[in-house]
């Protein structure tokens, strides 16, 4: 058991910290190079499956279609997802983001119908309070949104006179929510009038 | 004592009699901080066993070829490297643990809990019992971790490991998934937690 | 107007310790006398704006542009330890009084993982830059030598309280940390 250790002697001190850290420098190398790939894959693999959430059925590649549109913010871009079936535009996946959140940014990423109505809502991003503001996830607080137009439905709080129902104790998430939304409906239309005319 | 007893003990120790979290308090940080769960508590735990059995093992490894004055920045480099690569390894493979665990993975390398292992037990055994020393410390902080993530999960989401026993609209305590709750939940589990193992011994 | 949102955010609304669980040990280790903490606070303000300030320049003008941030931990942790060490060097032949007070908490800075934290959080500040994430460490600081000094008053009186056996020692205060992180949650969306 009692192995003799090495004296601590300058060169043996300056030599056994230099080898260490090389050896944990080169192996963390070849860690990220080998994880590189699956990494990028990860994140792309959660992109699509949020389009594939909030859009109707499509059979194109939305995520590589992406158009990116400059927002109000400077470096804030919105992103739009086109959806295709056979060929016809059935719909955009379009970012939004508030920061108006209780706890900050809450972004979101809004599916429309060709015909401007919304398909569903999947939240990217948010710093909400557990078990109050994060109920916006919740399938009683996003059904509301399926199916409306947003030109019909005003996307304020019940509470300032919009048709939007608050979570229960998180009127200011629900407000930052409603903002986001009418972020993405704006980038929306603005994107279907760049569209080419159908026929 | 026979080897296999002697191993058995190692092992048992760290789970019961000097348990990191409910006896020697040890890694409070992410204890508190990543438990709004019992996923997240389970996931933070093996990815702290992992780092812990890997630097336990290559310190005892190489124990005999570093100098005693520089002795811990050495550990450190080793322990942080092993981080890293939990790091990677969670960010490629399970994103949603990568983005929950946040902040807390790169902090493993100043989990006391870890030093406080390499310093205290693999720098002076043999590679075969500071792996199992490792297993036991690791098995019970990510024990504890675990169910103090369950009992914050049950009492405050009404649910288990993400599966739900109550309605979406039910009011369940939410103060147990908000940072108080973490403190008042640890407090308690540990009162019993003490309780019991007296009775035991 | 920025740097106020800077300061009560980290002192108040995010507290380090109180809500971001970060450097919970030496809260709960040398909180038993407000005179220990007092010391144990001005030692982790020193370290901290040193090691974010030389972190964050070894970040931005090393690592990123030579694309190593994968070795962000690992180098992150050598500073901070390496820091430790210089700092207990130079405090001890400049200022022997400061070294006094301070020395023996020096040790136990390179495990605070809110040094550590607090240097990676400052990197993801939105439009940070090297003045941002120093005021950040600071009011970072300040806010962790709030909760200890709050924290270890109450200990204080807490020694004269008669208490069930099985509360007696840690139970009890990890049950005044959550009554003051509760507190603490009343400061939340201040800024």
């Amino acid at each position: 058991m009692t192995a003799q250790k090495k004296d601590s002697t300058l060169i043996n001190m300056v030599l056994a910290l230099f080898i260490i850290t090389g050896a944990a420098g080169l192996s963390l190398g070849y860690v990220n190079e080998l994880t590189r790939g699956p990494k990028a894959a990860a994140k792309l693999a959660r992109k699509v499956q949020a389009v594939e959430t909030v859009l109707p059925e499509f059979d194109n590649q939305p995520v590589s279609e992406v158009v990116r549109v400059m927002a109000g913010e400077p470096g804030d871009s919105t992103e739009i997802y086109p959806a295709y079936l056979q060929g016809e535009f059935v719909g955009a996946a379009v970012t939004g983001a508030s920061e108006k959140g209780y706890n900050g940014l809450i972004r979101l990423l809004v599916g429309f119908h060709a015909d401007g109505s919304m398909e569903n809502i999947a939240v990217l991003e948010q710093k909400e309070t557990p078990g109050l503001g994060t109920k916006m996830k919740g399938e009683r607080f996003l059904r509301q949104f399926r199916g409306k137009d947003p030109s019909e439905f005003e996307l304020k709080a019940v509470k300032d006179g919009g048709d939007v129902d608050a979570l229960t104790g998180a009127t200011i998430t629900t407000r930052a929510f409603s903002e986001a939304v009418q972020q993405a409906c704006e980038a929306y239309r603005g994107y279907k009038e760049s569209l080419p005319t159908e026929n | 004592m026979s080897n296999a007893s002697k191993y058995k003990s190692t092992f048992l120790r760290g789970i019961i009699r000097e348990n990191p979290v409910f006896v020697m308090l040890l890694g409070m940080c992410p204890t508190l901080g990543v438990t709004s769960s019992a996923f997240n508590g389970l996931g933070m735990g093996v990815a702290t066993l992992f780092v812990l059995l890997m630097s336990n093992t290559v310190v005892s490894l190489v124990k005999s070829q570093i100098p005693a004055k520089v002795r811990i920045p050495a550990f450190i480099v080793i322990i942080a490297a092993f981080v890293t690569v939990v790091e990677m390894i969670l960010e490629a493979y399970i994103p949603l643990l990568y983005e929950q665990l946040g902040i807390f993975i790169p902090l493993i390398v100043v989990n006391c809990l870890i030093l406080g292992r390499a310093e205290a037990f693999a720098s002076k055994h043999s590679v075969a019992s500071s792996a199992v020393d490792a297993l036991g410390m690791g098995l019970g902080f990510t024990m504890a971790l675990t169910v103090l993530g369950g009992t914050r999960e049950i009492l405050g989401s009404g649910s288990l490991f993400g599966f739900p026993f109550v309605g979406e609209e039910a009011n369940m305590l939410i103060l147990f998934i908000l940072p108080p709750g973490a403190f008042i939940a640890l407090a308690y589990l540990a009162a019993v937690f003490n309780k019991l193992t007296r009775k035991i011994a | 107007m920025e740097f106020w949102v800077i300061f009560v955010g980290a002192v108040f609304v995010n507290n380090i310790v109180l809500s971001q669980f970060l450097g919970i040990c030496p809260f709960l280790g040398v909180s038993s006398k407000v005179s220990t903490s007092l010391g144990m606070a001005a030692a982790v303000l020193f370290v901290m704006t040193i090691a974010t300030t030389v972190t964050y320049l070894l970040h931005q003008y090393i690592l990123v542009p030579m694309g190593l941030e994968y070795l962000r931990t690992i180098a992150f942790i050598l500073v901070i330890a390496a820091l430790v060490q210089m700092v207990e060097i130079v405090l001890k032949k400049v200022s022997p009084s400061l070294y006094q007070a301070l020395g023996v908490f020096l040790p136990l800075i390179t495990t605070n993982c809110a040094v550590l934290g607090v240097a990676i959080l400052a990197l993801g500040m939105e439009d940070g830059n090297l003045i941002k994430a120093v005021f950040f460490a600071v009011s970072s600081s300040a806010g962790f030598a709030l909760a200890l000094i709050v924290f270890a008053s109450i200990r204080e009186y807490l020694e004269l309280a008669d208490l069930p056996e099985g509360m007696k020692g840690v139970p009890i205060n990890l049950l005044v940390a959550g009554l003051l992180s509760l507190a603490f949650l009343g400061f939340a969306n201040l800024v």
